[in-house]
């Protein structure tokens, strides 16, 4: 039970996304949650352990860890991930509410397109346009205020090799070593990149559905 | 066997939910079980061998590790999950069972035997109260056993074998407070999501009942 579990739901999303959904869940599985289980977890997984003060004070060492690091960038990462997807549920509940609701019609003897029902593909259009332009949207917004907090909280993207730490039980300023600095920044930069690469993305599938929407409707018009 | 048992548990109870049950098992999978998966489990994972005191006596750290942390967090985080997703099995059986019935008698005997109505409403409205029950327990638990939802830096500590008050400290307390509270809102907003659907559902059953009897006393 892992990240394996979160593929298969949003797999199943896959089936009503457009083009650009689709290489966006392709984006997110490979170049994010791949690469934070294969690559990133291992580069941060003895930050604590390799942390180096060189002082011999015990507890030192606890105490300005917790005060550089508040929250691992690792964890940061999984709860952007789990947010920026949670939008994609919405749609896919919407979803099984629409196929519900026709095959309830169908059974009271309404005339329904049987086979969108069949193909179990359905169109965007009505209400569920306005579900998937939200979750878009709100992928968007979680996006930009995690890439915020990473700023804000690490003073930029760039992991520095020495820290300087005086916080209670340290007897002066003591000089404390992050371990594989050059290698965190690059992992860093990298997410960072491809976090930006989905935002582009998600900007141009709401762009596109807009526009699609407005072609239909001088064509209704006329 | 592990959280997947869970997970299809879940994914099974779906189909006889409400749509607010169905909305509360998606939170309690996205924001309870894979944070705590991919993220918790890793926070705490090392938590006794980064819990420092300042003394080098042997068995010192350890007898102040227990006595601060009789149970780990993420241990009774983990409890909760448990807990707070077996009742929907009674939904499961009750409803197995209703379906083994009609097999048996080899008639129709429900009009769907996974329509909530009748003992399956009984059914449904225990496990949505004790659902809560275990929500509050749990939360209460938290609370007592660690004096609210902080996490300390330091604790002062002077139980045998350690020979005066030494000072021990507690390895990331920021991040272990950040999921605490994480883990707070999400059980809150599980119970919220329980009582409303609680409500629906004796709401839209009252509303059913009266208008029977309205519709027989007219007949």
């Amino acid at each position: 039970m892992d990240w394996g579990t979160l593929q298969d739901v949003l797999g199943g999303v896959n089936k009503h996304s457009t083009s650009i959904g689709k290489i966006w869940l392709t984006v997110l599985f490979i170049f994010r949650i791949m690469i934070l289980v294969v690559a990133a977890e291992r580069v941060w997984g003895d930050e604590q352990q390799d942390f180096v003060c060189n002082t011999l004070q015990p507890g030192c060492k606890n105490v300005c860890y917790d005060h550089f690091f508040p929250i691992s960038h690792i964890r940061l990462w999984a709860l952007q991930l789990i947010f920026v997807s949670t939008p994609a549920l919405l749609v896919a509940m919407h979803v099984a509410y629409r196929r519900h609701e026709m095959k309830r019609r169908f059974r009271h003897g309404e005339k329904i397109d049987i086979e969108e029902l069949k193909n179990e593909r359905i169109h965007i259009r009505g209400p569920l346009w306005w579900t998937y332009a939200s979750s878009i949207f709100f992928r968007i917004i979680f996006e930009a205020v995690f890439m915020y907090i990473f700023y804000y909280m690490y003073d930029g993207y760039q992991m520095p090799r020495l820290m300087k730490c005086s916080d209670w039980p340290c007897p002066n300023i003591v000089d404390c070593f992050v371990s594989r600095p050059t290698e965190k920044t690059t992992f860093t930069i990298f997410m960072l990149a491809v976090s930006g690469i989905c935002m582009v993305l998600n900007l141009a599938e709401l762009c596109y559905l807009v526009i699609k929407v407005c072609m239909k409707e001088p064509r209704k018009t006329t | 066997m592990s959280w997947g048992f869970l997970r299809d548990l879940l994914s099974g109870v779906n189909k006889y939910s409400t749509g607010i049950g169905r909305i509360w098992g998606a939170v309690v999978f996205m924001f309870r079980l894979l944070v705590y998966v991919v993220a918790a489990e890793n926070i705490w994972k090392y938590e006794h061998d980064e819990f420092e005191c300042s003394i080098k006596q042997p068995g010192c750290e350890n007898v102040c590790f227990d006595h601060f942390f009789p149970v780990s967090h993420v241990r009774l985080w983990a409890l909760q999950l448990i807990m707070v997703s077996t009742p929907s099995l009674l939904v499961v059986f009750h409803v197995a069972y209703r379906e083994n019935r009609e097999k048996h008698h080899n008639q129709k005997l429900y009009r769907n035997p996974r329509e909530i109505d009748g003992g399956l409403l009984c059914t449904y409205i225990i496990s949505l109260v004790l659902k809560t029950g275990f929500e509050i327990v749990f939360l209460v638990l938290f609370y007592k056993l660690y004096n609210g939802f902080k996490i300390p830096h330091l604790v002062k500590c002077d139980i045998r074998p350690c020979p005066s008050t030494v000072d021990c400290y507690i390895s990331k307390p920021t991040e272990k407070m950040i999921f605490l509270y994480f883990l707070v809102a999400t059980s809150c907003l599980c119970i919220i999501l329980n009582i409303s659907e609680l409500s629906y559902l004796i709401f839209k059953y009252s509303i059913k009942c009266y208008l029977k009897r309205y519709m027989k006393k007219q007949q």
